[in-house]
């Protein structure tokens, strides 16, 4: 069993986690949990996208979502920070609890709740202004006017989306001068200048090219630290790479959620494995 | 030939065609307007000729302002003798002035009774305060009744005592508009401080007589001061009456032409090409920046363009808030059903209704209603005059305001739909509530979008001619809607407008062959100002662009 733990684990060796002893002992029962998932149910109109998903997101970990378009892992993702409620058909059922707080009671601050549950989309967005502004944004949306305290948190925010070094020299430049690699890493920043707990990325690397991804799944290899990151991917690669666990979904289900070196060399269901094999559909 | 109409190339042929055929009409256009506007400030040649009929010889003094062929037998018809072999006969339209001694502006003559043109060097043009120019020989020049200078040495005079006599007459008329005007307003603010005390009966009789006493001396004061003023005026236009200048007609009378009632005088014949280019700016400058005279048949635009500028503005300023907020709530608040379908629908609509009808409306509710209503409430005293309850430039801007809400409201919707929902998503993600995304990401990036409807909408305000017809425009106003009293800007006065002038210099003037040139010159101003204004808010559109640019555009 021992052994056959480290074989799987080493084909995970960029997972972000130095030793191997470290890697082997990943089980959800051993994490602390950050957001809880029970019974969700989700529709548009009459179509049902989720259905009875409960699952529980580690802390400071990094938890994939896979499998085939429309299954409803984007739809999901953009349930825990509400970003659902701007479709007027969607209607939800079920809770969603980041600690212990149920972000569906109607008592709930959005606006707040998407400053602790930040986000990066599929395609760059930056705002049409300067890099600096951009990145201030989130910042003055609470007030803060200080100079110096923005200028801080811009130059860390920065350094921290690896981006630091490639603009220093124009932030005041429009954020739509930068590649689209450098867009994705400077949306990346924006999210995490103001310190939210959690980041959910919705497929980040689809529009970017190889070296843009790479640099992109280190900085989320690197934001783990700090931060409890969830990423939707379609790339199983990029999944078994920067993950910690990974959960298969497919038409609205959840099929199977695991530790990721459990899930991609040992599935439990034949459908899992039949999808990350390459024999789905 | 098929293989040929499957190419596509007779679509592009055709395609290719309507635009040049566009082009060339709008060319075409500006350059009728342009050529038949500015030609007007050209000095030509005064041309002298004897016209022989039934064996009378008259003798022609003037300008030829238009020429054409006629068939000869429709002069035959009008009872000229003409031979039996010619065809076709040239005739003139000359310009002959000297309205106030014959009657009469303009003649045709026929080119068969014309004697050879000749082009004396001693004939003048004058330009006149009233009745029009004048066309004759110059003889000498009078200073208070005595002859101080004849022949050559009147013309080389003439210059410095018709510089001299226009500054006196121009100071004059500074006085009487500026001075003597803010006089006349100060006792008209004491005439209604007066009624404004009669109709307070909050006050005890001894206070409203004691203030009405001190109100009365204020009066007193400013009709000496008024007096004092006047007679200033007159004694500087005796000053300006001092000289005049003798002047013999082609038919031989003398007449005497004070040089107070001259605004320029032209010796077009001895006049070099560099002379003429230097008359023309002169006369270009005094169309612009002048007032109007003689019924808008002579004289500047001056208050035309702008009270044109100032109306487009106050619309602008009206319209551009209402029109972009009303988009902002049916594109981004209003719940996207039956009714906002309605609505829209509405709203477009009202860009189809004929100009005329928001006329009748503006008339109905803003002059006649909202404006009534301010009377009664706010200036009581002047009743039954009334100040806002008459046309003015208010309500003509508000009028133009309410016909060019649709196109602000549609471009400004397309701007907001144009926006790329991820932008929106990325501001709702870091905590922005739905009205800081608004202001601070949508409201500047669809900012071009809502230049574009200002562009449109300025356009249509600044030439539309019908609904100011009813609700503020005016042939002649008295005074520029700013000017040094105060509050500065008179919302309640009528203004002129360049339209309007254009269709009552055209179409309602007694003496329309005088007035034709300026009817073009003032479309072409009229084209020029739109073209200005659009411009400027287009350089403006572009930087907002340039500032705001995303992948998008």
């Amino acid at each position: 069993m021992m052994i056959e733990e480290n074989q799987q684990g080493a084909p995970l060796a960029s997972a972000g986690l130095a030793n191997k002893d470290n890697r082997k002992r990943l089980s959800l029962r051993n994490e602390e949990i950050s957001m809880q998932v029970r019974d969700l149910n989700l529709h548009y109109g009459s179509d049902q996208a989720l259905k009875n998903i409960s699952m529980d997101i580690p802390n400071k970990r990094v938890t994939a979502f896979i499998g085939p378009s429309g299954c409803g892992k984007s739809t999901l993702l953009r349930c825990f920070n509400r970003m659902n409620d701007l479709i007027d058909i969607c209607r939800i059922e079920g809770e969603i609890t980041i600690e212990g707080n149920n972000i569906y009671h109607p008592s709930v601050d959005v606006p707040e709740l998407r400053r602790k549950v930040g986000m990066v989309f599929q395609k760059p967005n930056p705002f049409p202004k300067s890099i600096y502004e951009n990145i201030a944004y989130g910042l003055r949306l609470q007030g803060v006017k200080n100079r110096r305290k923005l200028d801080e948190v811009v130059e860390n925010s920065l350094r921290r989306a690896a981006l630091w070094d490639e603009v220093k020299d124009r932030l005041n430049d429009n954020a739509f001068g930068l590649s689209g690699g450098q867009q994705q890493r400077l949306v990346i920043a924006r999210a995490i200048a103001i310190e939210p707990e959690v980041i959910l990325l919705d497929e980040p690397c689809s529009a970017l090219d190889p070296i843009s991804t790479a640099k992109v799944e280190e900085l989320i290899i690197d934001l783990k630290e700090s931060y409890t990151i969830v990423i939707v991917t379609h790339n199983m690669q990029q999944a078994a790479r920067v993950s910690d666990f990974t959960a298969y979904m497919y038409l609205g289900e959840l099929i199977e959620y695991d530790d990721t070196a459990k899930l991609f060399t040992n599935p439990a269901k034949k459908a899992t494995e039949d999808y990350i094999t390459g024999r789905y559909g | 030939m098929k293989k040929w109409f499957k190419s596509g190339d007779p679509w592009i042929w055709m395609i290719g065609g309507a635009v040049s055929i566009s082009i060339i009409m709008v060319v075409g256009l500006l350059l009728l307007i342009a050529v038949r506007g500015l030609g007007h400030f050209w000095q030509p040649p005064i041309i002298e000729t004897t016209f022989h009929d039934d064996g009378q010889e008259v003798v022609v003094l003037g300008t030829i302002r238009n020429a054409e062929t006629v068939t000869a037998q429709a002069v035959r018809d009008a009872g000229f003798e003409v031979p039996e072999e010619q065809e076709i006969v040239q005739r003139y339209l000359f310009h002959l002035g000297n309205r106030d001694l014959t009657g009469r502006d303009f003649q045709w003559f026929i080119g068969d009774f014309l004697e050879e043109f000749r082009y004396p060097e001693d004939a003048i043009m004058l330009e006149r305060r009233e009745w029009g120019n004048f066309f004759g020989y110059l003889v000498a020049l009078k200073r208070d009744g005595e002859v101080i200078a004849e022949g050559e040495e009147a013309f080389v005079r003439l210059p410095e005592l018709l510089a001299r006599s226009n500054e006196l007459v121009g100071n004059a008329v500074s006085i009487e508009r500026y001075d003597i005007g803010r006089i006349n307003f100060a006792i008209e603010q004491e005439r209604l401080e007066q009624r404004r005390i009669e109709l307070n009966d909050r006050l005890s009789d001894e206070e409203r007589a004691e203030r009405i006493a001190r109100s009365q001396a204020e009066v007193n004061r400013l009709n000496a001061e008024y007096e004092k003023l006047h007679a200033e005026l007159v004694e500087l236009r005796a000053s300006g009456r001092r000289d005049a200048l003798v002047a013999r007609t082609s038919d031989g009378q003398e007449v005497t032409i004070n040089l107070g009632d001259v605004v320029r005088a032209t010796r077009a014949n001895t006049m070099t090409i560099p002379e003429k280019m230097r008359e023309y700016g002169s006369r270009f400058w005094a169309f612009m920046t002048g007032y109007p005279r003689e019924a808008n048949t002579e004289g500047g635009i001056f208050p035309a363009i702008f009270g044109t500028v100032m109306m487009v503005f106050i619309m602008s300023i009206v319209v551009t808030p209402f029109g972009v907020l009303a988009a902002i709530y049916l594109r981004e608040y209003a719940k996207q059903g039956p009714v906002t379908r309605i609505v829209r629908i509405s709203v477009n609509n009202l860009a189809g209704v004929p100009s005329i009808v928001f006329g009748v409306f503006g008339l109905g509710f803003f002059v006649y209603f909202l404006g009534g209503n301010i009377d009664q409430l706010f200036y009581p005293e002047r009743l039954p005059a009334p100040t806002f309850g008459s046309p003015g430039l208010i309500w003509a801007s508000l009028t133009l305001a309410l016909l060019t809400l649709p196109v602000v409201i549609v471009s400004t919707e397309e701007g907001l739909t144009r926006i790329p929902k991820a932008m929106r998503e990325g501001s709702l993600a870091l905590g922005a509530t739905k009205a800081e995304t608004l202001w601070k990401v949508i409201v500047p990036v669809s900012t071009p979008a809502m230049m574009t409807g200002l562009i449109l909408a300025v356009a249509r305000a600044a030439g539309e001619v019908a609904p100011l017809m009813l609700v503020g425009v005016v042939k002649l106003a008295p005074n520029l809607p700013v000017d040094g009293q105060f509050p500065y800007i008179h919302l309640e006065r009528r203004i002129m407008h360049l339209g309007f002038h254009i269709y009552d210099v055209g179409f309602q003037s007694p003496n329309a062959e005088a007035a034709r040139p300026l009817v073009y010159a003032t479309a072409l101003i009229l084209v020029l100002l739109i073209l200005v204004l659009n411009l400027t808010a287009i350089a403006v559109r572009n930087r907002l662009r340039e500032k705001y640019k995303s992948e998008s555009d």
